[in-house]
């Protein structure tokens, strides 16, 4: 089996799986502390959103093993990502969600 | 700290001039397809958030206690399913079987979580049909919800190999593109439960 056969199938051990629940469980904690907490409402948008990709963000990396897999899975995965990103963003513009 | 996890041999894999596995290649690419599905149905719910003329309004119905819980109970879910691939990769049969259904049954309860909010949304008098909010809505969780279902049967089907012996570590990479699906159907929420209960 070649190198990048071994690299594509590098997986994290058990206990990396353990802490990256502990974290999950954490953020959503937080999340759902943040949403009651009226010192947080100015800034509640941008927390919260920053709080989901984090959350989407070790799923992924550690979950779905994109961290340590093939570049190609990588690109496969992302490129519709961004895609799918930058349509909901201009829509929001053309609706006159943002910028307004 | 890694270990090389799947290194069994595997009996049918398929690769390509890139040195990958065809069916994980694809899984991949169906995975970015489905990106495009999702934020297609987030941002119709985003567009049209706020453009009811009818109620129930999302702050009056959401019951955020409850769908905390069902938002940890896939999390979980997807812990369950990492330790399932990681049994079947090192042949140990009775863990696989262990975590395999209890991946299944998270995923069940998710479900029956769903069904609790739908019937209570109906009783209170929100249907796909009553607003901007209620089609948006029911469209977006409904086509999530009816994901998870479809994982929920793989996942059964996996378990059932298992007991008839037929998901050795040979069969790693079924049990990893099965374990991709289900992860995606969970960051799908991840973004679901922020979006549109969390910022109402």
């Amino acid at each position: 089996m070649s190198e990048q056969h071994l690299a594509e199938h590098a997986h994290p051990a058990t206990s990396t799986y353990l802490a990256v629940a502990a974290v999950l469980t954490v953020i959503t904690l937080v999340e759902v502390g943040v949403f009651y907490a009226p010192v947080f409402h100015p800034v509640l948008a941008p927390t919260l959103l920053i709080l989901s990709a984090t959350k989407f963000a070790l799923v992924v990396m550690f979950y779905m093993h994109l961290k340590s897999d093939h570049v190609l899975f990588r690109t496969v995965f992302t490129l519709p990502l961004m895609l799918a990103l930058a349509v909901a963003v201009s829509l929001m513009f053309l609706f006159r969600l943002l910028g307004s | 700290m890694t270990h090389a996890a799947a290194h069994a041999p595997q009996q049918h894999a398929h690769y390509t001039s890139t040195g990958l596995d065809s069916r994980k290649l694809g899984f991949w690419a169906y995975i970015g397809s489905e990106c495009l599905l999702f934020g297609a149905l987030i941002s119709t719910y985003l567009v049209y958030k706020g453009r009811s003329v009818t109620g129930p309004t999302p702050h009056e119905i959401f019951n955020i206690p409850v769908t905390s819980i069902s938002t940890f109970d896939l999390l979980m879910s997807s812990l369950a399913m990492v330790l399932a691939l990681s049994a079947v990769t090192r042949g140990d049969k009775i863990w696989a079987r262990v975590w395999l259904g209890t991946t299944a049954l998270l995923g069940a309860v998710f479900l029956g979580f769903q069904y609790y909010e739908f019937s209570s949304f109906v009783r209170e008098g929100l249907t796909i049909k009553t607003s901007l909010f209620g089609s948006t809505f029911f469209t977006l969780t409904g086509t999530h919800g009816a994901h998870v279902a479809v994982g929920v049967l793989w996942l059964t089907t996996l378990l059932v190999r298992s007991f008839q012996g037929k998901l050795g570590p040979e069969k790693a990479l079924n049990v990893e593109i099965a374990g991709l699906y289900w992860h995606f159907v969970d960051v799908v929420w991840i973004v679901i439960f922020t979006v549109v209960y969390l910022l109402q």
